[in-house]
């Protein structure tokens, strides 16, 4: 279990304090995928920093699986949006995905057949050879997933993996990761702006206010299991819950929790 | 392959830069044939380029010659390898030490500048006219070339790749393996490219000025002994020497990184 608590991240620089995490408290269970969602600025990305060890938090806490985050933990993976600066331009495809497992100090076969089986379960089989910026940016961010997976992390963390690629490959992309989730019984914690896409693809959306960042309001998100780009999307109960985050992230950027009623 | 549209439908692009390449040196050989025979300049300070040639003939069938352009690769080898693997060393060290780059910016900022050349005297004063000297010289003057380019190239890593390699847990020398000397490799083949040039100047100089045997110290006694064309067809074997240097260090840049943007031009998305 991830359990963030009263987490608070402030900058200093010189004089200057700027306060991008105020006090942010929420859990996610093992196994679910738990979509954060806020808007632009909200400090998204310093929270997925904070609970990848990247980041010294001000204040506050991280647990994974219990134990307390204070450097990068073992069984996390993280997916940055930035794909195309994430991997390394001087590695093939397959070099990219295996070099961690050889950090984690994998023996040569169990390497070999976690790259062939990751790189076959995001649609990219036949590409190891080929360098990164061969690729389109959509398999670009393919093989990055398949870097995280073949790391076989008990937990995923992914920062607005989606935000740089076309909405027809991001599509394919969502459906993509709900299925390894599915697959794998993976804890992902997934950041996005787009509301759509986290109702999508999220068990659970928390959505977070405007910075200085709080938990604004999370929701279960109680559509089935079974998602579809077409039906799921003109589902009314999609349409629902979609507009409730929708009207919490406007509440949020004016700057108090809206008084419509709970869905 | 990529024909040219109007001109010369028998060349290919690539092949008529090459053959424009050529005039110039071309161009010159005619000039320094044409000066003295014409009278514009006296031959016995310029002789004719055929002379020139001649002297160069007679001189490659010498073992002496040969013996002198070994001296002068070796120091300049010597010297060069020794500079470049200083350069990369401190250079990765003081550029990943954040603490240890800002000590050393103002000393690196002071002694880059001092001409190699100034050192002759300590180079004197404490090899005599051996290797030693030759080898002081080329060093000093090569080594900065390479240590400010691997300095430009640890600044070069990107956050975000540095994050990701922290995110699956490398350790510091995985690191430096797997993100820092990657991105700061095109900057070192930009600094041993440098480096390699200037320390055959530095090598020729010492053999020169010092004594030290080599090409340097050939093109003196020529000069010295009233060979003339001798001297000046030592002078365009050092030119030759550095085209030839400059040439293969590219050859190999361009190999070792084709993977990068400079190198691997546009790629269709």
């Amino acid at each position: 279990m991830l359990e963030v608590t009263s987490l608070k991240k402030v900058y200093r620089s010189g004089e200057r304090e700027v306060e991008a995490l105020r006090d942010l408290t929420f859990t996610v269970d093992n196994g679910d995928l738990v979509c954060l969602v806020g808007p632009s600025g909200c400090g998204k990305t310093t929270l997925l920093r904070c609970i990848a060890g990247l980041l010294e938090p001000t204040a506050g806490t991280v647990r994974l699986d219990g134990h307390p985050v204070s450097g990068p933990p073992p069984g996390l993976a993280m997916v940055f949006q930035e794909y195309g600066r994430s991997l390394f331009p001087w590695m093939s495809v397959r070099d990219n995905v295996e070099l961690p497992l050889k950090q984690k100090k994998l023996p040569r076969e169990r390497r070999t057949a976690l790259v062939e089986e990751t790189l076959d379960a995001v649609g990219l089989a036949g590409t190891e050879k080929a360098y990164p910026w061969q690729l389109s940016g959509g398999m670009q961010q393919r093989v990055a997933i398949a870097r995280a997976v073949a790391y076989e992390p008990s937990t995923l963390l992914m920062d607005e993996p989606f935000a740089a690629v076309d909405a027809q490959t991001r599509a394919d992309l969502e459906d993509l990761v709900r299925a390894l989730w599915q697959r794998l019984r993976v804890t992902v914690l997934f950041i996005t702006h787009d509301i759509d896409e986290a109702v999508y693809l999220g068990r659970r959306v928390v959505m977070l206010s405007s910075s200085p960042t709080v938990v604004q309001d999370e929701i279960t998100i109680d559509l089935p299991a079974e998602r579809d780009q077409l039906h799921t999307r003109a589902d009314p109960r999609f349409t629902e819950l979609r507009t409730h985050v929708y009207e919490q992230i406007q509440a949020a950027k004016r700057g108090r929790p809206s008084t419509e009623a709970a869905v | 392959m990529w024909r040219s549209c109007s001109h010369d439908p028998g060349l290919s692009v690539k092949q008529r830069t090459g053959l424009l390449g050529l005039a110039g040196p071309a161009g010159l050989l005619v000039l320094v044939e044409a000066l003295p025979r014409l009278g514009l300049v006296n031959d016995a300070y310029l002789p004719p380029a055929s002379r020139i040639a001649a002297a160069l003939g007679d001189e490659l069938g010498t073992a002496q010659f040969w013996q002198a352009v070994g001296d002068t690769l070796l120091g300049w080898a010597i010297g060069l390898t020794i500079a470049v693997t200083a350069g990369v060393v401190v250079g990765i060290v003081i550029g990943a030490v954040p603490v240890l780059r800002e000590a050393t910016a103002s000393t690196i900022e002071f002694l880059r500048p001092i001409p190699s050349v100034a050192l002759i005297p300590l180079a004197v004063l404490l090899y005599g006219t051996d290797l030693g000297s030759t080898l002081l010289l080329v060093v000093y003057a090569a080594f900065w070339q390479v240590l400010v380019q691997v300095l430009y190239g640890v600044a070069d890593v990107d956050p975000i790749a540095d994050e990701t390699a922290r995110s699956f847990r490398f350790g510091p020398w995985a690191r430096v393996r797997h993100v820092l000397w990657p991105t700061a490799l095109p900057y070192v083949f930009t600094g041993v490219r440098l480096a390699a040039s200037v320390a055959l100047v530095l090598a020729v100089t010492a053999e020169l000025v010092i004594g030290a045997p080599g090409l340097g110290r050939s093109i003196a006694v020529a000069q010295s002994s009233g060979a003339v064309p001798l001297m000046y067809a030592l002078i365009a074997v050092t030119g030759l020497l550095g085209v030839a240097i400059n040439l293969a260090a590219r050859v190999f840049e361009r190999r070792s990184l084709a993977w990068h943007q400079s190198v691997r031009g546009e790629v269709p998305a």
